[in-house]
């Protein structure tokens, strides 16, 4: 038993030796990211759909350079992917512990985070929902969005004017089915169209969760099952980018107006390059300055803002079409988001 | 199992009984005739060598006394009574524990557990039969003084296996056999992967549970093992028993002859 | 005999060989190391609110950590955790948006994903197949199957039984929910189930040494496929849980809850090789990544830092089991 006893004593020392290390390490962390808890000011809690998407990316500058403007310290946090509703869910709970005065929240879900907004909303924290709305809308005070429905009419109307006379044979290249956005955008554009979902005109639908690659492979499939199309919708731009490389590798990409949604840089580029035909930009750094300015205006004075607020959308073509109203690329290029 | 007793049944039997008996075994794998009809006797209190070339048979024997494999046609006896195993839980059950050459221990376990796998005790009352808790201390305990009759010595019966040296974890695989065992081990090379010193204290072991009355069967390799450990030797050649000898009477190298053919003896 | 005397030092009883003798020690005390720092960071890490927000957001991966616990300690791996969580949610609240009663309805969702786990353990036990390619392969099919029942959406689940986890009550000045304390004693049960029965015993002798587990008896393929089963049931209870949290059905949710809760796992000292390692540990390990998250949010610090940490924590904790494996 001796043996044993003075294991366990080197045992211990050992994992002092490790807490100690941890210990160097939580403390740099603090210190090398230079932000401790000495806050000027009330805190916005900005809590995107995930960290990567320049959307998002965009959305977070815009809030950073907004609030520091005002005043405000702001602390960002996002869900690790589509759909982490836990992930936002913990960042609202995290947020309201932090004592944030207001948050500003892209849902994940619209439905997802209902019953932790009321949570922060009993708190006495301004919930205000950008971009996307929850479902009912006003489960949170103000929503600060594009009008997917009306850029997916903006589309339709376009794609409908450049085709003419001819018949349409459409393909729809969706994002994630059943996403809020996904379905107003798919729904706007049918409107804008001038058809109902299910007319014939409809060649085919893919899903491509709004990537390059999966974009491909889908315009691919549908190409090899009607080659007649002549009209594509996609659900964003990068969606778009790969429904091009497939198109132009069925040798059809001058017979196709291909249309999108996002207002990126990239995509903008691609309008100029006379690969996408028309884009609708929507203002993801409108949204967050907006918002900031919201919660400066609330933690001042307690004034609330309600309802929907149309940040506004564009469409950006070179080849206008009579009766709509567009912007070229090159106003384009001075007001896209992302590189 | 309600205790650990550590004493064998074949404990002071008259010395020359048969424990096990084996007539006539035949096991053939399609052409090949692993064993020839062959004949075994294992008796209280003695350990028994097998020696033999590789594909003498050795190995195919060992299956068919533990259980492992049936036998075409032959007999088992057991104390006397024919017996059938059908696999080698129906051998245990039977009393007959066997050793295996790599160490059939479980290295995050400490000794008692790795002691008591399989065959665990539960608590006494409701704990154990409804909530079927074990009884760690009574474990711990019975693991002490088992280890104490075996006289095998560790640094602390609370040591995890990982943490012993390779002739102390074996050590604990026989010992494991010898408390289980209520007839006879049966040991396939148990020192094949141990070094010298290790050896050394895996035979002593060996032999005090010999010397506690339980009959122990040894397959080994090593002619210097056998002889200083083995009360008699039976050695094998071509699927038969070429021989039984004793090791006060015969040399290592009457053994090897024996074993390669060199010599012939009347079986017997 | 001579050559082994009681007090005789192993040759290999070296620091690193012994780390494990206390479970979770280790785990603790980097627990309380972060505790320490973010409570000066900022003063409201220690509010009882906060605390309690903690343990909630634990509840899903830290009961999922449980089955994975499990899985892991046989020496295998649980890819499909979540998916099968989600299969739970997703059926379960089908069924009562249908008009079924809710707790047969959710009593249907558990012993579905029991079952789901009872094949996962049948192609692991019985076919021999590696657990890393039966669980991606079910994570894949039950992925795509429940985006199709779905149709791809997510759908609102308002039901008093199936929110039920999600009511809170009060202990002190620490308001909790009845998930948290649903996750604690499914805990407890499992803990009891590995460290005082016989049954847990022999997961970690399979996990171990499956040679040595079968030569001694032990049904090694049986307790597989008991473990697998115990797994799904594990999962389809957090399924309740996790309704409780979130009154949501949605088959996109959940995705990195299986390197979530592997990563919960070995932080808490558990060795990917099996057969050692604990529920103590998963735990405190579920708790480390929570408390990061919270406390890095509230000292206002990109929380990019708590993917960066755990990594960091995860690397450490695989390197210390290896090197105390080699050791050997």
């Amino acid at each position: 038993m001796q043996t044993s006893h003075r294991d366990r004593s080197r045992h211990a020392s050992s994992q002092l030796a490790i807490s100690c290390a941890v210990f160097a390490l939580a403390f740099g962390l603090v210190g090398a990211t230079g932000v401790s808890y000495a806050q000027e000011g009330a805190i916005v809690g900005l809590v995107t759909k995930t960290e990567v998407n320049p959307f998002f990316v965009k959305m977070r500058q815009a809030a950073e350079a907004e609030a520091k403007a005002k005043g405000l310290t702001l602390i960002a946090r996002a869900g690790k992917f589509d759909g982490d509703n836990e992930g936002q869910v913990a960042a609202i709970e995290d947020l309201i512990s932090a004592g944030a005065k207001g948050i500003l929240v892209t849902p994940n879900n619209s439905s997802g985070m209902l019953n932790v907004i009321k949570k922060a909303r009993d708190a006495g924290v301004l919930v205000i929902a950008l971009d996307t709305a929850t479902d009912p809308a006003d489960a949170v005070d103000a929503t600060f969005a594009t009008d997917n429905f009306q850029a997916g009419v903006q589309q339709g109307a376009y794609a409908k004017a450049a085709l003419g006379d001819k018949k349409p044979v459409i393909a729809m290249l969706d994002g994630t089915p059943g996403g809020t956005v996904d379905t107003f955008r798919h729904d706007g554009f049918l409107k804008g169209f001038g058809i109902a979902e299910g007319d014939p005109a409809i060649a085919g639908a893919a899903i491509t969760n709004g990537a390059q690659d999966k974009g491909q492979i889908g315009m691919e499939n549908l190409l090899s099952k009607n080659g007649d199309i002549n009209v594509v919708y996609t659900i964003n731009e990068p969606a778009a980018a790969g429904g091009y490389a497939a198109l132009k590798s069925f040798g059809k990409e001058n017979d196709v107006i291909l249309t999108s949604i996002d207002g990126g840089c990239a995509g903008v580029r691609n309008v100029k390059a006379g690969i996408i035909a028309a884009t609708v930009m929507q203002f993801p750094y409108k949204m967050a300055s907006m918002g900031v300015d919201a919660v400066a205006e609330y933690a001042a004075s307690g004034k609330k803002p309600s309802g929907f607020v149309d940040t506004g959308s564009y469409l950006i073509t070179d080849k206008p079409m009579p009766g709509l109203d567009s912007k070229d690329s090159e106003w384009g290029l001075q007001n896209c988001w992302g590189d | 199992m309600s205790t650990l007793t550590a004493t064998p049944e074949t404990r002071g039997a008259d010395p020359g009984r048969n424990v096990l008996e084996a007539r006539n075994l035949v096991k053939s794998y399609g052409h090949v005739v692993a064993l020839d009809g062959v004949d075994f006797e294992l008796r209280a209190g003695e350990i028994l060598a097998v020696v033999g070339d590789n594909g003498a048979g050795k190995s195919t024997l060992i299956k068919t006394l533990t259980g492992a494999v049936v036998p075409d046609s032959g007999e088992i006896l057991l104390d006397g009574q024919p017996v059938h195993f059908k696999g080698p839980l129906d051998a245990r059950h039977r009393g007959i524990e066997a050793v295996y050459q790599d160490l059939a221990v479980a290295p995050a376990l400490d000794i008692p557990s790795n002691l008591f796998l399989g065959r665990e005790l539960l608590s006494l009352g409701l704990l154990g039969s409804v909530f079927r808790r074990l009884d760690k201390r009574r474990m711990r305990e019975e693991a002490e003084r088992a280890m104490a009759e075996l006289k095998f010595r560790l640094p602390s019966i609370a040591s995890r296996v990982e943490n012993l040296s390779g002739g102390q974890r074996q050590g604990v695989a026989v010992a494991r056999a010898a408390v289980f065992a209520r007839k006879l081990v049966i040991m396939d090379e148990p020192t094949a992967a141990l070094g010298v010193r290790e050896t050394g204290q895996v035979l002593e072991l060996i032999r005090n549970i010999r010397d506690r009355g339980l009959p122990v069967v040894l397959i080994s390799h090593n002619m210097p093992n056998v002889f200083e450990l083995a009360d008699r030797i039976f050695i094998m050649r071509l699927g038969r028993r070429a021989a039984v000898v004793s090791p006060k009477t015969h040399t290592m190298a009457d053994v090897v002859a024996i074993m390669t053919g060199a010599v012939k003896v009347e079986a017997g | 005999m001579s050559s082994a005397t009681p007090s005789a030092p192993d040759p290999d009883a070296g620091l690193l060989s012994r780390t494990k003798a206390i479970p979770a020690i280790g785990p603790v005390l980097v627990l309380l190391a972060f505790c320490l720092v973010f409570a000066i960071t900022n003063p409201r890490f220690l509010a009882p609110h906060n605390l309690s927000i903690i343990l909630q957001q634990t509840i899903v991966v830290g009961t999922l950590a449980i089955g994975q616990t499990l899985v892991i300690l046989t020496a295998g791996i649980d890819l499909a955790v979540g998916a099968v969580c989600v299969l739970g949610t997703i059926v379960a609240g089908k069924l009562v948006n249908l008009g079924y009663d809710p707790m047969l309805s959710m009593l249907f969702a558990v012993i579905l994903c029991t079952l789901s786990g009872l094949v996962a353990g049948a192609l692991v036990s019985r076919l021999d197949l590696p657990p890393f390619i039966v669980t991606l392969g079910t994570l894949g099919i039950l992925t795509a199957a429940l985006r199709l029942i779905s149709k791809g959406g997510a759908f609102p689940v308002q039901d008093d039984f199936l929110g039920l986890t999600g009511n809170t009550f009060r202990v002190g000045s620490f308001v909790l929910t009845y998930g948290v304390l649903a996750m604690l004693l499914l805990y407890a049960v499992v803990w009891y189930l590995l460290n005082e029965t016989r049954w847990g015993r022999h997961v970690y002798a399979i996990g171990n040494n499956p040679e040595a587990a079968r030569l001694v008896g032990i049904p090694v393929r049986l307790h597989l496929l008991q473990v697998y089963a115990l797994a799904g049931l594990i999962y389809g209870i957090t399924a309740w849980l996790a309704l409780g949290r979130i009154p949501n059905a949605d088959p996109n949710a959940l995705q990195t809850a299986n390197l979530d809760s592997i990563t919960a796992v070995v932080i808490g000292g558990t060795s990917l090789f099996g057969g050692r390692g604990g529920l103590v540990g998963t735990l405190i390990g579920a708790l480390i990544v929570g408390v990061l998250r919270n406390g890095l949010t509230l000292a206002g610090i990109d929380p990019l830092w708590q993917d960066l940490v755990t990594g960091i924590l995860v690397i450490v904790a695989v390197a210390f089991d290896q090197l105390s494996r080699r050791r050997r």
